[in-house]
């Protein structure tokens, strides 16, 4: 059980800034998951946290103590590889009794009968025990993995992309199960990936990190209600936000070319937020769930669209709907309203779910606190 | 542009067979994606698609010419592996005409294509950029570029997104389907991701340990899937399964007994006389609901059914709730404002008129007889 303290973490390799400035602050018993692009210096801070990488700036704690200068093995964390590195020619039990019988833990033998019988329990490999691990299945294997790594009741549980080897129906059953592993353990969790909606499934908060710079940290919901900036708003979401180029006039925004163009209303807050800009290039974000769909025009900022292809995901329909041919946008609907390629439509923009962002520095315009 | 017919297709390796009797046909201009977990002989068959592999059994048709035996290169057919990232010290320009020159091509010929292919893509203004100095859905058009410029008759791609970022990869999907929207070339894509083959497939064909297991529209095999194999495959996260046993009562009237639930579920007549009509009073059945179609409520209601609540899973624009119910773990999709404390009692109502009910023994739906 621990906390995990990063102050001023800096990690170069030549040129490039793996890790740069970050302040990371990890509570105990909490599923903190770090989210972002290939290269973004996700795996790079995991390495640091576990000491197989030395920081050039800044420190690490765990708990009260500062870890810079010690090895890996007195840290004592655990570390989860997205590649399973399992001992094939043993069986799970003997995969999983290995870390304990290392000479810096000698643990007695009823004692770790006890913990593989409760760990196995846990992870649902307790009727594996006997196989080779060679004969399971990438899910089973994986679970061994992660049994390995918790045996031995780590202070902090690394993990780096555990799921991503997985075929895409495993993985949405493991996520549930490792959030429900991660209650049932009440052990801490720092977990890196680029899938977002594995962040947003498990984590307790997410930090979105990119180029090395930690974006935004916060609980599910405020990353994607609240995003900071246009990095945070795009990579967060599936079917992703549009992002509109628009102008701010007024009271409105205008989106779109001049000729033809999408007079957007701004509510009461967000008027008086653009009252505030330097600039009048904007962009509006605004999520393709908080569009809805009607044949009649709506009350408010309702818009003409042509159906230019859709994705039938089975629960919704992902519609492209183009207003003009270089304003093309996403909105869900329903199947039962049953709409084709071609069909014309309203697109009606929920402005109190929209975000605005200032084109040049893409952050969040919002009022100060 | 081409029309891929095969018969009768059978392919073994050794005692293994990879693809059992295949029977497929696969129109002029349609993007049909095969689906289906790791060893469900969709690459197989791909492969003999593209004169890779040789069938054991069966023929294969080029818009009616028989091309089972003919090598792969004089079937004019574009086998795209993956769409890899680009080349960053060459412009966009020296990336298209990359597979071309290597190809011999003339330097005319390579000019007359890539400008053909970059009109498609609208890339047209950007052939002379380097790779960094692209925005991200640029990028991907490139890559796409790269794979448009031979202009084959028909495009094979095996799981060509399979090993990019999950954001990068929904862009792609949007860009594969747009660009086929836009320019309809047949097209057989590979993947074992079922949203990659609601989002992007006119029709899509479902293996399994080579067999066919079924062939829809996306909406079809998420609303009618005809076994318990595609139920659960399909969806995010699938269908949910509890066992169940019709029984009618003295005044004719049949219900559904559940299994390992202590609770019978009254019935529509539709499902009555579906059952009725297939013989299937006193036999052992599976009642299958989608996430979207469970009730969750906090109180008492009638018909519902008792369960504790075992995971949250948020998603920004909805919740997965996933509660138990016995030895089931049943997934229920809500509101993203639903966020009861795991570990909560709740119950279940099951939107009838939306269940399927599958044969326990053959797996198979008994909705379509």
């Amino acid at each position: 059980m621990a906390e995990v303290k990063l102050v001023e973490l800096t990690k170069k390799f030549g040129d490039i800034t793996a890790v740069n400035v970050m302040n990371l602050d990890i509570k105990d018993r909490e599923f903190f998951v770090l989210l972002g692009p290939t290269g973004a210096g996700k795996t790079t801070t995991l390495r640091l946290v576990a000491g197989l990488e030395k920081p050039d700036v800044g420190d690490i704690f765990l708990d009260t103590n500062k870890v810079n200068s010690w090895s890996p093995a007195v840290r004592d964390v655990a570390f989860v590889f997205q590649y399973y590195t399992l001992y094939p020619h043993y069986t799970v039990r003997q995969n999983l009794e290995f870390p304990l019988k290392s000479n810096l833990r000698k643990t007695p033998r009823a004692e770790i009968d006890k913990k593989i019988a409760d760990i196995s329990k846990i992870l649902h490999i307790d009727h594996l025990l006997d196989r080779q691990t060679v004969n399971l299945s990438g899910g089973e294997m994986q679970r061994v993995a992660i049994g390995r790594a918790i045996v031995r009741t780590p202070k902090v549980f690394l993990m780096d992309e555990p799921l991503s080897n997985l075929d895409a129906k495993l993985r949405e059953e493991m996520r549930a199960e490792l959030a429900r592993l991660h209650i049932d353990l009440g052990f801490t969790f720092f977990y890196v990936t680029h899938d977002q909606v594995e962040a947003m499934t498990m984590g307790d908060r997410i930090g979105v990190l990119n180029e090395g710079s930690l974006m935004q940290v916060g609980y599910p919901d405020e990353i994607y209600n609240r995003p900071k900036n246009m990095f945070v708003a795009k990579f967060v979401g599936s079917p992703m936000v549009n992002l509109l180029e628009s102008e701010i006039a007024g009271e409105k925004l205008i989106i779109g070319r001049r000729e033809k163009a999408m007079e957007c209303s701004l509510n009461a807050m967000q008027c008086k937020i653009v009252g505030r800009s330097k600039s009048k290039n904007v962009f509006l974000g605004i999520r393709p769930e908080d569009i809805t769909i009607s044949r009649e025009k709506q009350p408010g900022n309702s818009f003409k669209c042509s159906v230019y292809f859709k994705q039938s995901m089975g629960v919704e329909d992902i519609l492209n709907l183009k207003f003009t041919d270089d304003l093309i946008f996403k909105a869900l609907a329903p199947p039962r309203l049953s709409i084709d390629v071609g069909d014309s439509l309203y697109a009606t923009f929920l402005m109190d779910r929209a975000h605005i962002f200032d084109a040049e520095t893409e952050e969040r315009l919002e009022m100060p606190k | 542009m081409a029309e891929i017919v095969l018969e009768n297709i059978v392919k073994r390796f050794g005692n293994l067979v990879a693809v059992n009797n295949l029977n497929l046909r696969i129109e002029d201009k349609e993007f049909v994606v095969l689906l289906g977990p790791s060893g469900c002989g969709k690459t197989t068959t791909l492969r003999m698609i593209s004169g890779l592999e040789l069938p054991d059994e069966g023929k294969i048709l080029l818009d009616g010419q028989d091309v089972t035996f003919k090598r792969a290169s004089r079937r004019d057919i574009a086998f795209v592996f993956q769409l890899y990232a680009l080349y960053p010290h060459m412009t966009v320009y020296g990336n298209m005409a990359f597979p071309l020159k290597t190809q011999g091509f003339s330097k005319e010929k390579v000019d007359e294509e890539i400008k053909m292919a970059a009109g498609l893509l609208k890339i047209d203004h950007i052939l002379n950029k380097k790779p960094r100095e692209l925005a991200g859905g640029d990028m991907q058009r490139v890559a796409l570029g790269r794979a448009l410029v031979r202009r084959p008759k028909a495009f094979l791609l095996d799981e060509p997104i399979g090993t990019l970022d999950a954001k990068f990869r929904e862009e792609m999907r949007t860009e594969l389907k747009k660009l086929h929207v836009d320019i309809g070339a047949t097209t057989v894509y590979v993947t074992h991701d079922q949203v990659e083959a609601m989002s992007m497939g006119d029709k899509v064909v479902i293996m399994n340990k080579g067999d066919l297991q079924q062939i829809g529209t996306p909406s079809e095999v998420y609303h009618n899937p005809e076994n318990l194999f595609v139920a659960n495959f399909i969806g995010s996260p699938g269908m949910n399964f509890i066992e169940c046993m019709p029984v009618k009562d003295e005044g004719g009237n049949v219900t559904l007994k559940m299994t390992d639930v202590n609770q019978v579920i009254e019935l529509p007549d539709n499902l009555q006389k579906i059952i009725i009509k297939n013989n299937k009073i006193d036999h052992e059945l599976i009642l299958g609901i989608r996430p979207e179609d469970i009730n969750l409520e906090f109180k008492e209601c009638k018909n519902y059914i008792n369960a504790e609540v075992y995971i949250i899973e948020t998603l920004g624009s909805y919740n997965i709730i996933d509660v138990k119910l016995g030895k089931y773990t049943i997934r229920v999709r809500t509101l993203p404002t639903v966020s009861p404390d795991i570990g909560t009692g709740c119950c279940i109502g099951l939107e009838m008129n939306s269940i399927t009910l599958f044969d326990k023994k053959t797996e198979k739906s008994i909705m379509k007889n």
